[in-house]
């Protein structure tokens, strides 16, 4: 298992609800995302699957470059490919609201 | 699956009985008899391989379809006739190497046998009996669930032909893509997966782990030993609920189902809370 | 597609609401009053298995059980929701913790006069083997909890696939008030592929599915009498099918307990061969004085 960490500055803003999408499934990830007690965004994922540290960092950069949203987001992931991993984020910005 | 565990079953149903044979009509697969312990008569039950049983997949010990309706009928049949007494004690003497793993098994809804079996004997303990689970050999998967898993206190003997789990280790081994030493190592390091019945009892589900010599041919003083064990656990239950909670608070609870009590604690007050 | 008159008519197969493509939250969610449920323990909580990430396991924050609290046709109720997308479902030492508990509150409630049933959707192979006897413990505590919950309100199994009810947990569903399942889904206690591996491939050739449904199917276990209602693939026939059980009034005897017509039926069985599944339902279906 692999423990992996983010941190992003730039996302500053504000956010309020609470979302949980995906599933700890054989290639899959599930995720949860509230907002973050700092003002910035925290990322941490628990991965099943090692050595993709720079992969996780390459998804994370690309999606904080569009999105600002203070979050703390909380992952595990059970094998789940980049575009799973985007397309887990993109749901969580979607239901934070709802 | 070499043949000694799996015949401690009968030995044990006989040291305690004195009976060596089903009741009328019964399968030879199950032996029931009434017999005294203590200063009352309790009900004891076992299921024993039969190689003549008219169902292949259930000749070695294994409980299928007529063990788990034939122990059924055999522990509701007390229940009805201490309705209005005094409620007996049951000991399930457990050496089972599994459920029955048949077609014919399956077709025939094996899956509602054992759940009338764990009816009967959680109904019994729910109206008062004092429901003992003695294992001497196996007690694995569907096979333990069906006969013993509902017991009030269960006790087994400290010895390595006594193997509680979900799965037997070459199975589990196949299932897994492992070899048995992985599991073994594995069975280390993950309390929850061991062969061991050391390592079982300090999950805290056990209530007793009895040392006694030479489980496999008892002596006159061992077989006398694990009476007063029974009698106490009868004892035992008799003092506490007809529930399961004791298992869920004891010391080994305590220690080693930490995450299931944070659940179990955290749900009693949400559900408050959401009344 | 459009008609020129700009009706669109999708064939039924389309307006279908699957049950089975829902998640476990879901599914659960689409058999409750609107607005009436709340979610006990959920993710957020993030009470989840202590054995698997030692084991290269990724847990989940639910633990592959989701409780929900709330109401269906005004009835109190609580529904147990087995996610068998993780971990097929399985029974760890939290999701049963979670599914014990919740079974124990509602018989409390019960018992102090506020009736509150249960509805287990239960989608999962038994005992999750990475936590082998905890799994194993909880499921014998699940099946005490279903006993005397059972006393005082309804407990409704659905088993909808695609895992199905396997495993300890098949006892649940034996022991449950009523059992809905789909055309789907499947109950057993061992499944094909531990028969194929514990007794070879001629007692039974996994990769034979049209025998598995026809032994364990939905169709097959309703019409021998072992489960009591069939429904399509559908929430609102399912919903509709908890409804009617959540209003009826509890089975004269419980399967579970009819036990000497169950033995009669199996001294009856000819062992010799296999059991012909046609046969087995011809002679156990629904009849005067069973159910």
């Amino acid at each position: 298992m692999e423990n992996l960490e983010f941190n992003y500055p730039s996302a500053n803003r504000q956010v309020t609800g609470r979302s949980h999408v995906g599933v700890a499934g054989s290639g899959d990830m599930e995720l949860l995302m509230q907002p973050s007690e700092t003002s910035e965004a925290h990322v941490s994922v628990l991965t099943s699957v090692n050595g993709f540290g720079h992969a996780w960092k390459a998804v994370m950069d690309r999606f904080f470059s569009k999105y600002d949203g203070a979050v703390r987001i909380e992952i595990n992931d059970a094998g789940a490919t980049p575009g799973i991993v985007m397309l887990r984020l993109e749901q969580a910005v979607e239901a934070l609201g709802k | 699956m070499s043949g000694q565990p799996r015949v401690r079953g009968r030995e044990w149903f006989q040291a305690l009985t004195g009976v060596n044979a089903p009741m009328e009509q019964d399968p030879a697969s199950v032996l029931t008899a009434d017999a005294k312990l203590g200063d009352e008569v309790a009900r004891f039950l076992c299921v024993v391989p039969d190689p003549q049983g008219r169902f292949p997949c259930a000749r070695r010990g294994e409980v299928g379809l007529e063990e788990a309706y034939t122990l059924a009928h055999r522990v509701r049949e007390v229940g009805t006739r201490d309705a209005d007494a005094k409620k007996a004690p049951i000991v399930a003497i457990v050496d089972v190497k599994s459920q029955a793993y048949g077609r014919r098994e399956e077709t025939a809804a094996i899956f509602l046998a054992a759940a009338a079996a764990g009816d009967a004997y959680a109904t019994a303990r729910m109206e008062g009996h004092p429901l003992i689970a003695l294992v001497v050999g196996h007690a694995i998967s569907g096979g333990f669930l069906t006969h013993g898993y509902q017991a009030n206190r269960i006790l087994a003997f400290d010895d390595a032909g006594v193997v509680i789990h979900a799965m037997h280790k070459e199975a589990a081994a196949r299932i897994t893509l492992r070899s048995v030493a992985d599991l073994e190592r594995i069975g280390h390091e993950i309390l929850p997966m061991s062969y061991d019945v050391k390592d079982f009892a300090k999950l805290g589900v056990l209530s007793h782990i009895l040392h006694v010599e030479n489980p496999d041919v008892p002596s006159p003083a061992t077989v006398a030993q694990v009476r007063q064990a029974l009698i106490a656990s009868i004892a035992d239950a008799r003092s506490g609920s007809t529930d399961l909670v004791n298992r869920i608070e004891s010391a080994g609870a305590l220690e080693w189902r930490k995450a299931g009590q944070a659940a179990r604690t955290l749900m009693k007050e949400q559900w408050e809370a959401a009344q | 597609m459009t008609t020129t008159d700009g009706v669109i008519e999708a064939p039924a197969f389309v307006r279908r609401n699957t049950f089975i493509e829902l998640n476990a939250r879901a599914r659960a969610q689409s058999l409750m009053d609107p607005g009436s449920w709340r979610e006990l323990v959920g993710p957020f909580d993030r009470i989840q298995s202590p054995w698997l990430a030692a084991q290269n396991i990724a847990p989940q924050f639910d633990d592959g059980c989701v409780v929900l609290k709330g109401k269906i046709a005004g009835k109190s109720v609580v529904v147990i929701a087995l996610d068998g997308g993780f971990q097929a479902g399985s029974m760890g030492e939290v999701s049963g913790a979670k599914m014990a508990t919740a079974l124990d509150l509602a018989a409390a409630d019960s018992e102090h006069g506020k009736q509150t049933a249960a509805v287990l959707l239960l989608e999962t192979g038994g005992v999750r083997l990475q936590e082998a006897n905890l799994g194993l413990a909880v499921i014998a505590e699940i099946i005490s909890s279903v006993l005397r919950l059972r006393q005082y309100a309804p407990v409704i199994t659905v088993i909808s696939g695609t895992v199905g009810c396997f495993g300890g947990m098949s006892l649940v569903a034996g022991l449950s008030s009523y059992v809905i399942m789909t055309p789907e889904a499947r109950l057993g206690l061992n499944g094909a592929e531990v028969i194929e591996q514990e007794s070879g491939i001629d007692e039974f050739e996994s990769s034979d599915r049209d025998l598995i449904w026809a032994i364990d199917g939905g169709e097959q276990r309703v019409g021998m009498g072992v489960a009591d209602l069939l429904v399509n693939d559908d929430s609102g026939e399912i919903a509709a099918g908890v409804r009617r059980f959540l209003n009826s009034e509890p089975p004269r005897v419980y399967r579970s307990q009819q036990v000497d017509l169950y033995r009669e039926r199996i001294a009856a069985l000819d062992t010799s061969a296999q059991i012909d599944p046609h046969s087995i339902r011809e002679a156990w279906g629904r009849k005067e004085g069973a159910r």
